[in-house]
Order: C-alpha cells, then structure tokens, then sequence
C-alpha cells in the first residue's frame, strides 16, 4: 500500500495516496480542473495545459493532470494566475480553430465549446491567418478535420492502448502538426470509431452520421447491442423514427464506452430497403405479400392440420431473439404443437461447462471481472475479432493490472502480443498445449479460462478437471455466437434441455437432423437461416419463416412474417458471460412485429392458450421456471446487468459436440443480419479473418 | 531494402544496442543513417524501418514528420540550413538566407536541379553564440558572413 499524504486543494484539505494525480484528487473532492488532454485509462499526455493548477512553492504554474501528490502540498486550482492561464491557453485553442461551430458535428456536445463558455475568454488577440487544410475521408466511418483538431492525442492513445491497433498517429510541428492514419491516406484498423467517440471536438466525424443532425434533436435510447455475444449497451441516437448514430458516451453498462463497429454502426440493416415490411404467403409457387390476418390464418391452419393428423413440426430459434421470444417459442412448441422438435444454431458447449461446474458458486466470469482476473487463458478463440469486448477488457486489464494473458490458438491473434505466452495448437492439439503452461498458469494467482467452440464434449471436462488441478480459484466463459446465443441455450431452444437446463422426457431432433428427415411436415424458423448452408430433405414440407429480410431460408418458405428487429423491442438478453439485459426499443418498422407478437397470434390464431404474450409477463415466468434469473426486474429495467448461473446440478444433456461450432463470424460480418449492413460490407478491411492476425 | 555493407553493418550495432523489446529506440538514428545512403526518407525506407524496428508504420511516420533533418523528398548533396531565429536574425540571419537563396537560385526546402544544393530556413541549431549560424549536413559554420558563405559554397561545388 503506498502511503497516505495530506494535501490541500482551495483551503480544503484532504487525505489521498501519495502519487494520486492531482486532477483525481481534486475531482474526488469535488472540485473540477478542466482538462483535455488528460483521459482516464489512458496514458498521461499532458499536452493541451488546460489543465494548469497554482502549487505553493513551486514557481510556475504545474499541470494538474500529471502533478502528483505529495505532503503538505498546497494546490490552487481557481487562484487569478490559473484563471488566466487557462484564458491564455483556450485563446491558444482557438487561434487557428475554425469556429464553425453551427455546421460542425459535435456542436451542443463539444468540449471547447464548454470550456470556452465556462473559461475563456471572449476576444481573441490572433490576427494572424488560420492555417487552411481540407477535411480528409479515411475510410468509410472515419473523417479528419484538421483545422479542428486541438491535438490532444486522445484518438492516438484510445487506439493504440485501449484498441491495440495503434492505427494514429501524430505527423509534423507546431501549427501544422496533424494527426495521420496508418495506411498513408487512409485507415486501416478496426474502424470502430472509438476516436471519434474519444475526441473532445468536432475533428473526428464519422461517415454516417456526420451533417445528419443536431445532437440536440434526436433522442437516446439505451439498449444491446444485437450483434456478437459481448452485450454491449449502445445508446442509439433516434430522430423522426430512425437512427442516426450509437454510442455508449454515459458509459452506462457493462461496455463504459467500448463499442467495436456493428454496436457503433451496424444499425444500419433496420432501415435497408429489403427490409421486410408485409407477410408473404406462397401463391403458384410465388410469394405475395397478404395482410396479417391471411398470413396468420395460413399458418394456424396448416398447424391445426398437421398437428390433428400427428404430424411432425420441427423449431428452430434464434440467437438474437429475446430471452421471452425464445421461451415462449420453446414453450408453445413444447406444449401447444406438441413437439421436441426444437433447436437453435449452437456455438458452444455450455450444457457441459455447466455440468461440470456442477455444485459451485462463481466459477463463471463476467466483463466486469475480465477486467481484474490476474490471469486469463484463451483457448481457440480470435477474441480481437469475434469478442470484442472482452478483448478490450483483457487488454485494459493487461495495461492496468499487468493481467497476465495467455492463448491458445490455432493461428496468431492479437493478444498474442500481450500475452505472457502464445502457443499455437491445432483442432484438438489444445489441452495438450494447455498442458505445457501449467506452472505459468498456476503462478497467475487467480485464473479465468475462456473457451471457443474448439472445447467441447468430453474436452470441457477434461478442462475443468484442469482447471481444478491448478489450486487457484478459476472461472470460465463458454464463449457464444450472438447477442443472445446464450439466453437460447437457457430458455431451452434445445431438443433434450427445457428452460434451465432441465431434461425434457422425450427429446425431440436436433436442427440438421430436422432438415435431413424426410418426414418432416413443418418447418417453423424464428429468425434462423439453415438453409443458407444445408437442404431440406422433405421438398413438400411447410416452411414458415419469422425474419428481417427474404434470406435463402425465407425464399424456400410458404409463408413469411416480418419480424421486428432487437432495436424495435421489449425484452432481455443474455451475454455470453451469462448477464441479463434489457433491450428498449429505438424506432418501430410498419408492418414487422415482434416475435414474440408473431408466435401469441399464431397461438390465438390456433386457439392454443399459451398464456399472456408481453414481454414482462413472459420475464415473470421465466423468473420463476430458469434458476438465476431472479432478477428484480426493476434493476433490469434501471439499466443494470445481473449475471446468471442458469443451474447449479448435473445437466442431463445428450452432449453433442458434432452439433457445435461457431459461424466464425470476424468483426466485419453478422452472419445473415450483417449482410444487411451497408457499413460492414464498406470497409475495405471487411470481411476479415479469424486467426491470422498481422500488425500494420 | 539493401542497404551497403557499411550501413548494414551500422545498423545492426546500433540495433544491438538496445534490448529486443525496445528497438524502437533505434528508429531516430536508423532513418537518420538511411537517408544519408538513400538520399530521401522514402515510403519504402519507412515501411523498412517499421519492420526492421518492430514499430508500426504510423509511428515511424510520426518521427519522420516531426524531425526537420528527415526529409521525405531527395535533397542536395550538401543540404544549407540557414538559421533566421532570434539570435540569428538579430545579426543578419535574414540577409544570410536570402543571399543565399539568391545564389543557388533555390527556395525554402528546395533542391537545385543538379541536385548539389538544396536550402532550408531553420530555427535554432543552438548556435547563438556564434550566431549567425550555418549547417551544412552535419557541419556548423559560425559566424557566417555572405562573403563566407559564397566561399564555402564555392569550395563545395568544387568537391562534388
Ligand atoms: S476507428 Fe478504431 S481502430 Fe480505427 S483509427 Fe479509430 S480508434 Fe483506431
Ligand atoms: S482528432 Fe480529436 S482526439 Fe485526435 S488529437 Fe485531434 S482533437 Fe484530439
Ligand atoms: S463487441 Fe459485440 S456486443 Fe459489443 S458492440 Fe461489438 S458486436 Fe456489439
Ligand atoms: S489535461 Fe493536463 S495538459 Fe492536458
């Protein structure tokens, strides 16, 4: 423990460890030192002297942002010498800054702006020319405008630290210093415009939002991210019933305010103009839009038919879906169509993570404790492009605490540059490999194992089994596809598992087998897209589709309902670490409706009762039915993540391994949704690639 | 890139100077050395030093913009840097660099067509005291006059 030092900030003293910066010492008293440069988790810069405090004894004026404390120190933050300092240091700011505020992107949200109103001063003593360059287009999500940049090298730090892309930098001095990209004139890196988030100005735009609005005309709505399995919230900006922007500034949720991106800007495939807005019902052999009521109506018959005649139905779910949509899918299909039948696109091995883990409290990780685990093992996973998040958090956990990271993995991937050890291994090669680091894993002190889909089956066990012969506390994560691959595993979109992960007596096929039988009468898919990738044997079989768009699946079908998408509604979701969240809906598309809508009106359309059909009932249901997931609703709804061990005893699973693997989606693709993405399949890094990391 | 055996050699002491996780350190006296052979700092010289530093591109690139001895255009043989800062000015610095500009026909960052001469205005060399100073590649030459000046670079167009 360092030592405890007094100090006094503006007559007020106060006790803090001795080497605190100043500027958190202060601000831990309430007392505000205006800063730009200065950005918490980030290196010291201190570049922009915004943040100069008056210290007793010492001649000249210090910069709060790297002052650190020590005894007895006197400190000034408001005395006539700083007020002026910072007068003279904004003047400085603005000398060749543009001002032009009412067109400038961040106007409203600015931070010179707010600094100038708070600080500055009203007159500029500059007669000298502005000095004039061009904005330039980095790549499709990236803008610079230099006159604006007041080169604080935040956006050089963010990526480089915190993104490990390190895809900025800072070229030539003094008035005609700039900041430059990677690729000469343009960028190559993640493209998930954290520096323009970062940036304290309007320097930074980005390309789909900028010239768009005014911050102050749209509305936020703070929901989860829909893509990967991380749970990202994004605040997504709305105006006139569309989405303009996302981003996580209030650094609510799990994320602060990491976004990779599709959280950033994969919104877009809500507004594509395929985007599916009336049913379609197949009349000689072509699909024609009909209203809801005939489209219902079709498919309630042809489900009353085949299950009167005793008939088969096979289900496949979603990993987007709500944790309520998947529920009430599985409970419906369990209960009121009578079937098993029931699956989803698998992409881990969590039934027997959980098996095995059997009887323990804590051994699952959340983001939160990615970020203070002492030492972290991935195995098989390209976690900078499949898991952004938690790469993030690893990598600020690494920058923080000097986590010590190791991988595991079939090719390079970019931790490897931060691990302690990077070892390749092959399909099935990786306990072994895991094996060979066993002093070094033990000596982390504590251990968090994230696994992809190349662990499953009997190889969690033996993983587990691992794990416990280390002697040191160690927790897992089964890492997962998509926003809530996970909440599909626990609601029981599984043929042999109800929700939490309770056995069912008879179990039903699983997807590939239902494709493959010949016998099959209906096909229900509730935003999934099989056909994509495999046949379906039965060329007679009825095939009803719930999507976003006409994908290789809903073509095939016989009726199609457009469905509305994760930012057009209520309900929850569960991450891959296992936290439960809310989703708020942002903006509404005419004709799509929930899913959950979607399957209580084929219900009733059926004369099933399946119970009420709101999210929040379903929600009280499933708090009762799935352990863990007792979350007092009120702490979901204020914005909270509550992780869940959705069991805690044996899973009678009928493992499966040969049904698991992940789609192997990069951080440029999003499986089917992704394709709908315009920003995605703009950048030029896209679609990228697993394992095959290089540095630029 | 190849370099000569001599300057393959440099750089390889100096690489050795420092420990296999910090050969960024090197990248300052890498492209100095370079350009020297080279004659430009060219992309080509940066993406090499990227490499052979282990330091991203971007970073190098940084170094290269904010040094004003790094150039990424070829420059004259003999490289005239005229200093017209304070200390300078205050005896004639000005004069010394418009004489000059007048002479080799040159301007500000400019080479001549023949590529002997090439002419920069700098700021401080920390000369002052033997102000007004010249540099010449790595050759100060203090208290420069127009008349020392014409000598000197009469005396070098004759080498070359
Ligand atoms: S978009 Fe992301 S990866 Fe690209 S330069 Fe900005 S911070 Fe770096
Ligand atoms: S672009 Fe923005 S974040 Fe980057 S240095 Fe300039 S002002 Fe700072
Ligand atoms: S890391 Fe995953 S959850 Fe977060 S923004 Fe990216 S895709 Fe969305
Ligand atoms: S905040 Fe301290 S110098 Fe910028």
């Amino acid at each position: 423990m360092s030592q405890t030092v007094n100090i006094t900030i503006n007559g007020r003293q106060t006790q803090v460890p001795q080497g605190t910066l100043i500027i958190e010492a202060a601000k831990a008293m309430g007392i505000e030192v205006p800063a730009f440069c200065y950005y918490e988790g980030y290196s010291l810069q201190a570049a922009c002297r915004m943040c100069l405090v008056e210290v007793e004894k010492m001649p000249k004026l210090q910069p709060g942002c790297t002052l650190t404390a020590n005894e007895g120190m006197v400190i000034h933050t408001e005395s006539p010498n700083v007020v002026a300092a910072r007068k003279g240091t904004l003047e400085f700011l603005l000398s060749n800054h543009p001002l032009d505020c009412p067109v400038c992107d961040k106007g409203g949200e600015c931070e010179l702006q707010d600094m100038v109103f708070r600080y500055g001063a009203g007159e500029s003593r500059h007669v000298e020319n502005k000095v004039h360059t061009p904005e330039k287009q980095w790549s499709p999500v990236v803008f610079y405008d230099a006159p604006r940049c007041i080169l604080c090298y935040r956006c050089v730090r963010v990526c480089d630290e915190g993104l490990g892309v390190g895809a900025l930098g800072v070229s030539n001095r003094g008035v005609i210093s700039e900041i430059v990209p990677n690729g000469e004139d343009h960028l190559k890196c993640d493209e998930c415009g954290a520096c323009i988030d970062i940036c304290p100005v309007g320097a930074l735009t980005s390309g789909s939002y900028r010239y768009q609005t005014r911050p102050w005309e749209m509305t936020h709505v703070g929901t989860v991210c829909t893509h990967c399995g991380d749970g990202c919230k994004t605040t997504l900006g709305v105006k006139n019933n569309e989405i303009m922007r996302g981003n996580n500034r209030d650094r609510s949720g799990i994320n602060g305010e990491f976004l990779c991106i599709k959280g950033r800007y994969a919104f877009d495939f809500t507004s594509h103009n395929e985007r599916l807005q009336a049913p379609l019902v197949r009349v000689n052999g072509k699909l024609e839009p009909v209203s809801w009521s005939e489209a219902l109506a079709t498919v309630a018959a042809k489900f009353k038919e085949v299950k009167a005649a005793g008939g088969r139905f096979g289900v496949i779910g979603s990993t987007r879906t709500t944790n309520e949509e998947n529920f009430f899918l599985q409970k419906f299909a369990r209960t009121g169509l009578g079937t098993n039948n029931i699956d989803h696109h698998r992409s881990g091995d969590l039934a027997t993570l959980l098996d095995a883990l059997s009887g323990r409290e804590n051994a699952l990780a959340s983001v939160a404790d990615l970020y203070t685990a002492k030492g972290a093992l991935i195995v098989g996973a390209d976690l900078s492009q499949q898991h952004p998040l938690i790469a993030f958090q690893l990598r600020a956990n690494f920058r923080h605490h000097a986590a010590k990271l190791f991988t595991v993995t079939p090719g390079p991937v970019r931790e490897d540059e931060i691990a302690l050890a990077a070892v390749r291994a092959q399909a099935g090669g990786e306990l072994q490999a895991i094996e060979g680091l066993r002093e070094k894993l033990a000596a982390a002190g504590d251990l968090t194992i994230l696994f992809g889909d190349a662990i499953k089956g009997e190889a969690v066990r033996k993983l587990v089994a691992f794990g416990d012969s280390l002697g040191i506390p160690v927790r897992y994560v089964c890492l997962l596809d998509n926003s809530n691959s996970r909440g599909a595993v626990d609601m029981g979109l599984l043929p042999d598992l109800g929700p939490g992960f309770k056995a069912v007596e008879k179990p039903g096929l699983a997807a590939p087998e239902m494709l493959a039988d010949a016998k099959l009468d209906v096909l229900w898919l509730v935003g999934a897209n099989p056909l994509k990738s495999a046949t379906l044997a039965n060329a007679g079989a009825f095939v009803v589709v719930q999507d976003l768009f006409l994908t290789e699946t809903a073509q095939r079908a016989d009726v199609v309902l457009p469905a509305a998408s994760a930012y057009e509604k209520n309900g929850t979701v569960t991450n891959t670490c296992g936290e439960v969240q809310k989703l708020k809906p942002a903006i509404r598309t005419m004709g799509a409706k929930a899913d959950l809508e979607i399957i209580g009106l084929i219900a009733r359309e059926m004369g099933i009762n399946a119970g009420i059909w709101t999210p929040d009932k379903v929600f009280a249901e499933i708090q009762q039915t799935v352990r863990g997931y007792n979350v007092p609703a009120a702490v979901l709804t204020a914005g909270a993540a509550a992780l869940t061990m959705p069991v805690n005893g044996r899973v009678a699973s009928q493992a499966r391994p040969e049904l698991i693997r992940s789609a192997g989606d990069t951080l440029f693709t999003s499986g089917s949704l992704g394709r709908y993405s315009k920003v995605l399949n703009s950048v030029m890094e896209s679609p990228g690639g697993l394992f095959r990391h290089e540095r630029e | 890139m190849n370099f000569s055996p001599a300057l393959e050699a440099r750089i390889s002491k100096i690489l050795g100077n420092y420990p296999e996780d910090r050969k960024r350190s090197a990248v300052i006296p890498l492209l100095l050395f370079i350009q020297d052979e080279v004659g430009a700092v060219t992309k080509e010289v940066v993406d090499e030093v990227s490499h052979r530093t282990g330091t991203p591109r971007v970073q190098v690139d940084e170094v290269v913009g904010f040094y004003s001895m790094l150039h990424r255009k070829p420059i004259g043989k003999y490289h005239v840097q005229v200093c017209t800062n304070v200390s300078c000015m205050l005896v004639g610095g000005t004069e010394l660099y418009h004489h000059a500009a007048k002479k080799l026909g040159i301007g500000h960052k400019e080479t001549a067509a023949d590529g002997v001469f090439s002419l920069e205005e700098v700021e401080c060399m920390g000369a002052c005291s033997w102000a007004p100073a010249v540099q010449i590649n790595y050759d100060f030459h203090h208290k420069v006059t127009p008349e020392k000046l014409d000598q000197l670079l009469d005396s070098l167009r004759k080498i070359q």
